[in-house]
């Protein structure tokens, strides 16, 4: 495939980092495939943004994008957030790689909060954005000790939480970033995606791997990775349901999001994964004009006139 | 009978100061071995020793554990040793917020080493730890208090609480009665009483309270300069000293 030239920023290299660091990257890349779940330290380079806007993704997405690669890139599950648009325009400047808001296109997908609703399949890349990679640290302030702690698989003190969370609400209430065992060896955190979508990281077809541009660590999931979640005995993990539907889509199986509509607590449920609402909108609208039925709106309210358009 | 612990010739120098001079003593199950001596004459740093937690110089620390095995603790590896610090051992310590969670409820304080060892039910844990805080005479009803918010001595109490819920065989105690005031010190050194007996645990109390020794401890050794001056039964060594130095000490003792 030729990429046109004629978009690039000139004077960067390739996807922006030197050959020498992406290299870098992608050998403590191979560490980290090799032991799951493990984290990898490397060496976290200066981004042109502030630590916080995903300076650990992009590195790891510029170490192992090439030129034929589809980049995707949510934020929030959506893709035209801020984060999300920047990241975006950002590979499109530097490496002139073509985009996309499709999942199933996207070879490579960089994340903070969110796994696509689509499933994802073999050959594709998840690149999480990672705040904190260590699941120990609001415990153990030492380093030191978090990978003794890690080496020993010292990992009862994380249960601590678990038994807070049931002892303060009646049930484990952490949210986000909801601690992971990898390959029943080590405790990871799975950057702060809701734990709806931790059972996605088990067994998925594709290559996860996380980056944290501060704390300059990574660690990644092979493809067929076991990945449970924390639980007791006596209280099982549960994901999050709403007993809702979307209010554009329908979809009662994906992760809404609640949005504030009026000054009168009205409000409604909507996907945060814009890209997986879009796409069935535009599923029901085809059925809809295959049965050649007039009436092809949907239910959205004034506000989100054209709201199934958003992406 | 098989003793418990075994300490041969344990040293440990901070650069020229020498902390441990080649002490020796053995300890018994049921056995409460009390150290005595004034500050700086290397008695916590004996007992930081024999846990490991301060790597000795030279010297032999052997324990007979749960299956019969004899292990070196300064040669086993750490993750045993950690291992047995979490199960067969418990380490009490002078000021209870070393030796607690502060941010986290007195439940969850004494759940911890049940999860530490592999227990997985939350509400086989909960019942234990309130039977546990019934032990130590606190109120069930704090189960769900963070520590902070107790007095000096349920926090001790409570650190008690924490280390025994495992069934140890072996308690090193550092000054567990510092820093209390007289009656609730004789209230907690009651508590200690009963517990060790019941459980049958052996223990090592370092301490510089001669009143405490008195009451718990079966055994003593007096250190100075970091050496044993004089070791024996605790109402023999008391009652008739032989060292200068426990003579000393024991005379200098405020309690009639």
């Amino acid at each position: 495939m030729i990429v046109s030239t004629d978009n690039l920023e000139p004077g960067f290299n390739f996807a922006y980092l030197d050959e020498q660091t992406k290299r870098s990257i992608r050998r403590s890349l191979l560490k980290a495939i090799a032991i799951p779940g493990h984290q990898i330290p490397f060496g976290s380079r200066e981004m042109p943004m502030s630590y916080g806007w995903g300076t650990g993704g992009i590195q790891l997405t510029a170490s192992i994008i090439g030129k034929n690669d589809k980049l995707k890139v949510i934020d929030q599950g959506a893709d035209d957030t801020t984060n999300a648009v920047n990241i975006r325009r950002f590979f499109k400047k530097v490496c002139g790689v073509s985009t996309t808001e499709k999942t199933a296109e996207a070879t490579i997908i960089q994340t903070r909060h969110r796994i696509p609703e689509t499933p994802l399949r073999a050959g594709q890349t998840m690149v999480y954005q990672v705040p904190i990679p260590e699941p120990l640290r609001w415990l153990e302030p030492s380093e030191v000790e978090t990978r003794k702690m890690h080496a020993l698989s010292e990992y009862g003190a994380m249960y601590v939480r678990l038994y807070e969370d049931i002892t303060q609400y009646g049930y484990i209430a952490t949210a986000y970033d909801y601690p992971v065992m990898v390959n029943d060896r080590y405790m990871m955190r799975p950057s702060p995606i809701p734990r709806f979508d931790n059972p996605k990281l088990h067994m998925s077809e594709a290559l996860q791997i996380f980056g944290a541009g501060r704390e300059k660590r990574l660690y990644a999931l092979p493809p067929y990775t076991s990945v449970k979640s924390l639980d007791f005995e006596d209280y099982p993990f549960t994901i999050e349901s709403w007993g809702k539907a979307c209010e554009f889509c329908g979809a009662t199986n994906s992760y809404l999001d609640e949005v504030v509509v009026d000054n009168h607590g009205g409000r409604l449920w909507i996907c945060s994964d814009t890209d997986y609402c879009s796409q069935r909108q535009s599923a029901q609208r085809q059925n809809a004009a295959a049965v050649s039925v007039v009436n092809t709106s949907s239910v959205s309210p004034e506000i989100f006139k054209n709201g199934g358009n958003r992406s | 009978m098989n003793t418990l612990l075994d300490v041969q010739n344990l040293s440990k120098a901070y650069g020229s100061v020498q902390a441990c001079d080649r002490i020796s003593f053995s300890l018994y199950p049921g056995q409460i071995l009390g150290i005595i001596g004034e500050s700086g004459s290397g008695k916590t740093t004996l007992l930081s020793a024999i846990a490991h937690q301060t790597p000795s110089d030279s010297g032999q620390i052997i324990y007979r554990n749960s299956a019969n095995q004899i292990l070196h603790i300064n040669q086993i590896s750490e993750s045993e040793r950690r291992q047995l610090m979490r199960s067969e051992w418990g380490f009490v310590r002078q000021h209870a917020r070393d030796g607690l969670r502060m941010k986290v409820t007195a439940g969850a304080n004494i759940g911890e080493r049940l999860l530490d060892i592999g227990q997985r039910h939350y509400g086989r844990i909960r019942a234990e730890s309130s039977e546990w805080l019934e032990q130590v005479e606190i109120p069930g009803h704090r189960i769900d208090d963070l520590p902070g918010t107790f007095s000096g001595g349920m926090q001790q109490r409570l650190q008690l609480a924490r280390v025994l819920v495992t069934r140890p065989r072996l308690v090193l105690m550092d000054e567990p009665t510092g820093g209390l005031d007289v009656s609730v010190q004789a209230k907690l050194l009651d508590l200690m009483r009963q517990i060790v007996r019941s459980l049958n645990l052996s223990v090592i109390l370092v301490t510089h309270d001669i009143g405490v020794v008195r009451l718990l401890a079966h055994r003593l050794i007096v250190m100075r300069h970091g050496k044993v001056v004089e070791q024996g039964l605790t109402d023999q060594v008391l009652d008739d000293p032989h060292h200068p130095y426990t003579q000393s000490l024991i005379s200098a003792t405020l309690v009639p």
